[in-house]
């Protein structure tokens, strides 16, 4: 008994549906534009792709937790913030109280996912949004991390991480790169350009490709096995979609909305300690707007803002989008300010389109 | 006779000072389908969910097969074979059809430590058993928003089924459809009781409940109003046990019998 008003589905309609559409014809797009404006500024030369890999795998690891969140039904505002705690907590423990950088390093992320678990238990137990919860966290984690700088060192900015962690073990797992041997080769063969003065001679310009982007492959590779393939994912869906429902047929709501707190924290603290390697300091200012960034990547990905439904792989091209146009404005020579027009105006967008995209899927008219 | 499947008896319910059950008893038996008719206020909700171990009595006993029972939690009614479906929560739209049949019970396969959703067995049962409910799907990763109301509560009430639900409360399953979704809702709870399962079906609506009904008990302020057999009542008497009697009368009379 087939029904007669119902069209035989379109191979173009299924494609519509799929919640990572947007995003992959946005980044087809924004490499087409930037190909023929910036193709010769050597955006596209091995520097200039780790230029902007670098900058889009930074946006993607908070994208990740950002995303399983918002599907989850829940927003997390204090990300930025909490990656400039991470930063400050690891600084002061090592640099200042001389504990071995590893174990700064555990540290932080105990500290930052039991702030991401109080995160929740508070949205949880109020019944409060989670809008109001973490923007209450975003200025007592700043506060605390400017505080905590200033009590400990006299200033905002703690330098000396890079000699603490030198042979340290985990600290090159976020400060490291990898494959060396590999681009050194193409460095040889002459695929990527080589040092020709300085004491770096022979060596190629870019040395391996960095640890910061082994985590964002492997958090999003992780994000959306987890949300698509098992059944934590099931539940991820089902709580954001309607809790009450979930609760009704035995889904832990709660606790898989904890959980997701604790995860976007982890995604921080990945993203904080990152950086602290990278530069070898921590300051209290770092990660501002990070948790809005991470927000705009996911909504582009085509993750809706009531929660229920989204993409991790979506997120991640909507990260990659968003790395690629600030560092190609930079490449093309345009005006950097025109950056965030640009980012106002694709938000807005996305936003109508995935609005579009709901009432497709659930046959709203 | 044989021990009814459940048995509330003498049940009563306060919160606070109000007074929402006031000594309800109620049964169902193996493959009968037992109404509880009422009005809106009447204590349906607050006796469903003390029902399905939302919220615990306050006075009187609960029996499951004829032992004595007490729920802390609505997983617990579920694992003694009680089902519920909700009027407007069985299901997520945004979700697919097997995402939702299988929600919270995901069959999985693993892999040392790796545990993932199979997807193709999960898929395959439910098409098989939409089909059987009289449901065919395009496919079973369709959302199921893209359904209609009474599907919806067919695929809810084929989920209570397969996951081996003894008794199914039905909470208002008409009340929001269409004249054809409903009588195939309808016919839904004919199949499911004939497989042996005690359905309990609440509505307001006597003509739903005539029609698939086999006992008729009618909740008014908190009470029960004593309970029929199929036969033994007419609609209009059943029409004046929920309403209290005499106001709807005199209503039905100025709208020429039509309520």
């Amino acid at each position: 008994m087939s029904d007669e008003r119902i069209k035989q589905v379109s191979a173009i309609r299924r494609a519509m549906i799929r919640p990572e559409l947007g995003a992959v014809c946005g980044t087809i797009l924004v490499f087409v534009f930037f190909f023929m404006i910036a193709g010769d500024s050597g955006m596209f030369s091995p520097e200039g792709i780790q230029n902007w890999g670098v900058v889009s795998a930074q946006f993607a690891i908070i994208a990740v937790g950002a995303c399983l969140l918002m599907i989850a039904g829940e927003f997390d505002l204090s990300v930025g913030s909490m990656i400039g705690f991470a930063g400050v907590v690891i600084a002061i423990l090592s640099v200042q109280w001389g504990l071995p950088v590893w174990l700064s390093i555990i540290a932080a992320f105990i500290v930052c996912m039991a702030l991401g678990a109080l995160n929740g238990f508070l949205v949880i137990k109020t019944g409060l949004p989670s809008f109001i919860v973490t923007l209450a966290f975003l200025y007592i984690l700043r506060g605390m991390t400017i505080w905590l700088s200033i009590l400990t060192t006299r200033q905002t900015i703690i330098g000396g991480v890079k000699d603490a962690a030198e042979g340290d073990p985990l600290a090159w797992l976020f400060g490291g790169v990898i494959f060396k041997g590999v681009f050194q080769w193409l460095g040889d063969v002459g695929v990527i350009e080589t040092f020709s003065r300085g004491s770096r001679i022979g060596q190629p310009v870019v040395e391996g490709l960095p640890m910061l982007v082994v985590w964002a492959l492997g958090l999003v590779v992780f994000g959306h096995w987890l949300l698509t393939k098992t059944r934590f994912g099931n539940w991820i869906f089902a709580s954001g979609g309607d809790a009450q429902a979930a609760r009704y047929v035995g889904v832990p709501v709660n606790r898989v909305k904890i959980l997701m707190f604790m995860f976007t924290a982890f995604c921080a603290t990945v993203f904080a300690t990152c950086q602290v390697m990278e530069f070898g300091s921590a300051a209290a200012d770092r990660g501002l707007l990070k948790e809005f960034e991470a927000i705009i990547c996911v909504v582009i990905g085509g993750a809706l803002l009531t929660g229920g439904y989204g993409s991790v792989i979506g997120a991640a091209l909507g990260a990659l989008i968003f790395g690629v146009v600030q560092q190609g404005l930079f490449f093309a020579g345009a005006e950097s300010s025109l950056f965030r027009v640009f980012l106002g105006g694709i938000l807005i967008f996305a936003v109508i389109m995935n609005t579009y995209i709901r009432r497709m899927i659930t046959g709203e008219r | 006779m044989s021990t009814p499947l459940i048995e509330m008896d003498n049940i009563e319910k306060y919160f606070g000072p109000v007074i929402a059950l006031g000594g309800v008893s109620f049964n169902v038996m193996e493959g009968e389908c037992h109404c509880l008719l009422g009005d809106n206020g009447a204590g349906k909700s607050t006796f469903i969910k003390t029902m399905s171990g939302v919220h615990k009595p306050t006075k009187g006993v609960m029996r499951v097969s004829g032992q004595d029972i007490a729920f802390d939690s609505p997983r617990d009614a579920m694992e003694a074979g009680i089902a519920t479906v909700y009027q407007d929560l069985a299901m997520i739209p945004l979700m697919s059809v097997t995402r939702n049949f299988w929600m919270g019970r995901e069959p999985r396969k693993s892999f040392g430590p790796f545990k993932w959703i199979d997807f193709k067995h999960a898929n395959k049962v439910t098409m098989d058993e939409m089909s059987s409910m009289g449901i065919n799907l395009r496919e079973p990763e369709q959302a199921v928003g893209t359904l209609s109301g009474g599907e919806r509560q067919t695929v809810a009430i084929a989920r209570a089924v397969y996951f081996g639900a003894k008794v199914l409360i039905l909470d208002e399953p008409t009340s929001a459809l269409g004249v054809r979704q409903t009588s195939n809702v309808l016919a839904t709870i004919d199949r499911v009781r004939k497989s042996g399962i005690g359905v309990i079906f609440i509505t307001h609506n006597v003509r739903h409940a005539m029609a698939v009904g086999d006992r008729f008990t009618v909740l008014n302020r908190g009470r029960t109003h004593g309970t029929a057999k199929r036969g033994e009542i007419t609609p209009e008497e059943l029409q004046d046990l929920m309403a209290g009697g005499q106001e709807l009368a005199e209503l039905e009379g100025s709208l020429g019998g039509t309520v």
